[in-house]
């Protein structure tokens, strides 16, 4: 029995254009830029009600991300809007040098992340970009775990000050954190225990969920800290839980070179060195398929993360 | 607006001259050729066609707004922000050194006045600059947004996107410029990727194209002032300005060798004996 229950199912994206509708509401210096994804986005919504705040660039990335850098002068806030392989490798000198290093206020926002974009295949399954984007100096990086986070992280970049990557999904997903507190760069810890910390993001925290029932069950304790900002890192939060459990299982959907796992990893090797095992897609590109496959194959089911939680407990027990 | 007074315009632009050359040599590094052809534009620009004001303000609501995508040539708009009275002259003579806010290529990073975004990585500018001026129409502003590119630049693919994207959208209150010198690093524009027409190519995306001689200080203002007056008519507008690449210093002139190489001491003492300024400072 997981410990937390879907409220309902739906799309981390769509949690991204109410946020963002909202938004429009609260501020009239939020401005939108979509480079042709509007429904894919759930960008319709904004569009509708505050067209004169809405750009639509066409299929011209590097050119949205240059406007939306130029619409920080004059004091509006930019939110960009396309796939996340489009928001990042296709655009990162563009990030790099007219939004990072210019520390311009923009905030990119990226749909359709990781495997569970499904059956179109790795061409759009980028699985890097997290990495991309955390080793720009100044950027933060938010990977919000279902509905109602990606709707309160949206929220909440509209009065964070300095460029932001936000990064969601596609696949329809339980929604389970409505009505918990969101703040940039604080971690959210779900589940006490005290065998196992699980760091989780994005689409995998669910994952970590169900793991944590499996494991329940095995009695071991697992601690389950959802770790939606990766940049700036909650060090405190880490040390203070790995502390307790004395070692720590990563998990999202990305490379494992580049993303949280790297990110947890150097925390603990630095300040307190503990096992860890990390769950991530190893050192390769996706495939078209269903999203749940996706995940299986590729090693990032609930399955996965229960046998690695076993294998970095035997390993503290040396 | 009041007539240009070009006894003192070409004065300063003797200045420029003096302060780029020296700030190469101080340093022995950066670009002196697109910086010298480009001097009677950063010129009129800041001294007779813009409104701006020196106690800069990133948000430059009220003001015009000017975008150098080419920032390699930073030394020009170095010199010309400080003779503009945005920082202090002395600070040139730390161009390109440890600890300054010259940056080899402008940077906002610093927070060196005048500079609203950072620029080298070519191709960003005119993005940039259509994205201000798409804000200053939000904001009610009617101030227009200036950008600076390079020739050699337009093989970039990211200033067409820009290109569509502001006549499909008639940013009309965006005054772009192409230094249009046919020299680029690895040697004649034609010989290392040919624009062919690039008129042509700027009328057929939808701009107001005009030309003018960049050396000549007189045609460049009534050139700018003619872009303002093209301007606000449904297009943005696009001046084609002819330099050459090295203008002032003889050894320098005409040719790509000069793009990024500083000069000796020899060599500063002849640019120096070509570039008069009695009142040198």
């Amino acid at each position: 029995m997981t410990k937390f229950t879907a409220t309902d199912k739906k799309d981390t994206r769509s949690g991204f254009g109410a946020g963002l509708h909202e938004l429009g509401k609260q501020n009239p210096n939020v401005v939108a830029l979509c480079a042709d994804l509007t429904g894919s986005l759930k960008m319709d919504a904004f569009k509708k009600d505050f067209p004169e705040r809405f750009f639509q660039t066409g299929i011209a990335e590097a050119n949205m991300i240059g406007l939306a850098a130029g619409m920080t002068i004059g004091g509006k806030i930019p939110f960009t809007g396309t796939f996340a392989n489009f928001s990042t490798g296709r655009v990162y000198d563009q990030i790099r040098q007219s939004v990072a290093y210019s520390g311009k206020n923009v905030k990119i926002c990226a749909s359709h992340a990781g495997l569970t974009l499904g059956e179109d295949g790795a061409t759009h399954q980028i699985l890097e970009d997290v990495g991309m984007m955390k080793m720009l100096p100044e950027m933060t990086v938010i990977v919000p775990c279902d509905y109602a986070q990606t709707k309160a992280a949206t929220i909440a970049l509209g009065s964070h000050v300095g460029p932001a990557y936000l990064r969601f999904g596609r696949p329809v997903w339980p929604v389970f954190t409505d009505g918990r507190p969101f703040t940039i760069g604080k971690a959210d810890k779900m589940i006490e225990g005290k065998d196992v910390t699980i760091f989780a993001n994005g689409h995998m925290v669910w994952q970590a969920i169900e793991a944590e029932a499996k494991l329940a069950e095995k009695g071991i304790s697992v601690e389950l800290i959802n770790l939606h900002t990766i940049k700036p890192l909650d060090v405190d939060s880490i040390l203070e839980s790995v502390k307790k459990t004395g070692c720590a299982v990563t998990c999202e959907e990305h490379q494992i070179n580049g993303g949280l796992g790297d990110s947890v990893a150097q925390v603990l090797a630095k300040h307190q060195p503990a096992p860890v095992e990390m769950v991530a897609v190893n050192d390769s590109f996706g495939e078209s398929g269903k999203p749940t496959d996706l995940l299986k194959k590729y090693g990032l089911s609930p399955d996965n993360i229960v046998a690695a939680v076993e294998k970095v407990i035997k390993r503290k027990r040396g | 607006m009041a007539q240009p007074d070009f006894d003192k315009l070409k004065k300063l632009a003797t200045q420029i001259r003096r302060d780029i050359v020296r700030m190469v040599h101080g340093c022995q590094s950066g670009h002196p050729g697109g910086s010298l052809g480009c001097t009677e534009y950063f010129v009129a620009l800041y001294f007779h066609i813009m409104k701006h004001d020196p106690k800069f303000n990133m948000d430059g609501k009220g003001e015009d707004l000017f975008f150098v995508s080419n920032g390699h040539i930073s030394p020009v708009w170095y010199s010309t922000l400080a003779r503009a009275g945005y920082f202090d002259v002395k600070e040139l003579a730390t161009f390109r050194f440890l600890n300054s806010r010259l940056q080899g290529h402008p940077a906002t990073h610093e927070k060196l006045p005048g500079i609203r975004i950072a620029s080298g990585s070519l191709g960003q500018g005119l993005s940039v600059a259509a994205g201000s001026a798409l804000v200053k129409k939000l904001n009610n502003d009617d101030r227009f947004v200036f950008c600076l590119m390079g020739d050699g630049e337009q093989q970039e693919g990211q200033v067409w996107e820009a290109a569509m994207y502001a006549a499909h959208n008639k940013i009309d209150n965006l005054i772009a410029t192409i230094d249009y010198n046919g020299q680029q690093i690895d040697g004649p524009v034609k010989e290392v990727l040919d624009l062919k027409d690039l008129k042509a190519k700027w009328v057929a995306f939808g701009w107001e194209v005009q030309e003018f001689n960049g050396n000549d200080l007189k045609e460049v203002i009534n050139g700018l002032e003619n872009a303002k007056a093209l301007a606000k008519k449904g297009k943005p507008v696009m001046n084609l300005m002819k330099t050459d690449m090295g203008s002032g210093v003889d050894y320098m002139m005409g040719s790509h060798k000069w793009h990024g190489v500083a000069p000796n001491d020899e060599e500063l003492s002849r640019a120096l004996a070509q570039l008069e300024c009695s009142e040198d400072y």
